[in-house]
């Protein structure tokens, strides 16, 4: 669905050259809920705007379905951390949902559908006539998150999209984005700092390595698709998989590559198994 | 209650004038009484017609003339880091030249007529609302640019959805300077070539020593540029109202 390869991207500017994203390799299946985590300033967000066509790579490539991504491609949505400065103030929630669907050239009804539906899908049937800013920040961002479903994305990339909202309003969305996916079947590539997060929420954990980043280590989180706040969290398997991812982490920090890994079962070398048909 | 507020200050600031002035016999200071009592004989609807309606005429062609002009160039200018590198020294240039000394330069070739003060009205309030509108522009959030790239809302779109509503509070910054440079370039059009007009009027009166009447015109000319002021907030209100619920809502929440 979703292929890194060798993605590589060096900023220069006024005599300074930081090379943000060193060779990045990692695909996204169809239908997967895959989280990255890294230390911070490793690059993450340089990394998903590469994927989405906001940024070009300095060297390396992105597919999507096979086909390179060099501008932002129709079929991915974008979900800014920022969601006070990502959704337009002059507009009302409504518009600002339908705003990208006028400019797929959809029909009116088949615009008000989606829309409504959108709204409906994030608990906010009923704030589509009110403005952004009277909403509180964890509504903002379901409106943000009604906007990327609406346009019917088949891929979802989402950029620390959680960490600006107290942690109440986070556990809330985060059960959202769980619940959407499963029930829409849309790709979601997750970025995130929060350990907990990825885990909780990630069918597989790419954690990555200080910048210039690589990939540090690709996890299977072998947790049951039902999960829930109150008990995934307490699990013993899901405090071995966060020790672990943990512990990826403060290596990556330090910068060095973790021999064995203590987790038999979990961890692939190999890139993950392809979805049947794919690639 | 609030209207008691507004009013207040300009009852007390009249009552002062008439009392100051009741007993004067300075011809240059006539009574507030006798001005009064002269308006009606002198701004009959006639005169309105003859005097006023050219003058807000020539002004309303002037400025939207110059809200035009300044709102697209101010958008090419504030979208292109290029373009703006090339134009800014020269806008800076441009602004620094006090516009009343246009009237003369613009008679020799628009000469006399009602052309003339239109480009002169034009040409004073252009760059308000050009600076500005290069700053809104250039001020747009990122982080909504991207969001506009990523669902590729791009070309007309982008600049009615995004930048000139993003750029709109500046925008009207600009064309609020740019009204009231276009009232004194109006009158001062008039005053240097006319044949009717405010500006005209005014100097007519004066000239002709019909002192209370040329107070009258200082009169009409203060209420016109109060009526534009109201009419102008109206609009505000109305196109910016997003703007002004947001600003209440980030303060409350600080």
């Amino acid at each position: 669905m979703l292929d890194v390869r060798g993605l590589k991207k060096v900023y220069e500017g006024s005599g300074r050259r930081v090379e943000a994203v060193r060779d990045l390799t990692f695909t996204v299946g169809a239908g997967e809920l895959v989280c990255l985590v890294g230390p911070s300033g490793c690059g993450k967000t340089t990394l998903l705007k590469c994927m989405g066509g906001l940024l070009a790579p300095t060297a390396g490539e992105v597919l999507l379905e096979g086909r390179q991504v060099t501008g932002p491609p129709p079929g991915m949505a974008f979900v800014f951390q920022e969601y006070g400065r990502s959704l337009f103030p002059w507009m009302r929630v409504g518009e600002n949902v339908e705003l990208p669907l006028k400019q797929k050239g959809l029909s009116k009804a088949r615009r008000r559908d989606l829309v409504a539906d959108a709204l409906r899908s994030v608990g906010l049937a009923d704030a589509s006539s009110a403005y952004p800013w009277q909403l509180s920040g964890g509504m903002q961002q379901r409106v943000a998150i009604a906007r990327a479903l609406a346009y019917e994305p088949r891929v979802l990339l989402m950029d620390e999209p959680f960490a600006a909202v107290d942690a109440q309003t986070r556990a809330d969305l985060e059960d959202l984005v769980r619940g959407l996916w499963r029930e829409r079947g849309i790709t979601i590539l997750f970025v995130t700092h929060d350990i907990d997060e990825a885990v909780y929420l990630g069918e597989r954990v790419v954690v990555l390595s200080a910048s210039p980043t690589v990939v540090q280590e690709q996890l299977k989180v072998d947790l049951p698709p039902d999960r829930d706040q109150l008990h995934t969290r307490v699990a013993p398997r899901f405090a071995e998989l966060r020790t672990h991812v943990y512990e990826q982490i403060q290596a990556a920090k330090r910068g060095v590559q973790l021999g064995g890994t203590p987790l038999e079962a979990a961890p692939m070398d190999a890139p993950p198994p392809l979805k049947d048909g794919l690639r | 209650m609030r209207l008691g507020y507004v009013l207040a200050l300009p009852a007390v600031l009249v009552a002062v004038w008439w009392v100051a002035s009741d007993d004067s016999t300075d011809v240059y200071w006539p009574p507030l009484r006798t001005i009064l009592e002269t308006f009606p004989d002198v701004w009959t609807g006639e005169r309105l017609r003859a005097d006023v309606l050219p003058s807000v005429l020539r002004l309303a062609g002037g400025y939207t003339l110059a809200a035009v002009a300044g709102i697209a160039l101010g958008t090419v200018i504030g979208s292109h880091r290029r373009v703006r590198a090339v134009c800014e020294p020269v806008l800076e240039f441009l602004r620094a030249v006090p516009p009343p000394v246009l009237v003369p330069v613009i008679m020799l070739f628009a000469g006399i007529g009602d052309t003339m003060k239109v480009v002169v009205i034009a040409a004073g309030c252009v760059w308000p609302v050009l600076l500005n509108t290069v700053e809104g522009v250039r001020a747009v959030d990122p982080v909504m640019t991207e969001t506009a790239r990523s669902y590729g809302i791009t070309g007309l779109a982008r600049l009615r959805d995004l930048v000139l509503p993003s750029a709109s509070p500046q925008i009207f910054a600009g064309l609020r300077q740019a009204l009231s440079i276009g009232i004194i370039l109006m009158v001062i059009s008039e005053m240097f070539a006319a044949s009717n007009g405010l500006g005209f009027t005014i100097v007519q009166f004066q000239r002709g020593f019909a002192i209370p009447g040329m107070w009258t015109g200082i009169l009409v000319l203060g209420l016109l540029g109060f009526v534009l002021s109201v009419l102008f907030q109206l609009v505000e209100r109305r196109v910016l109202g997003w703007y002004h619920g947001l600003r209440a809502s980030t303060r409350r929440s600080r």
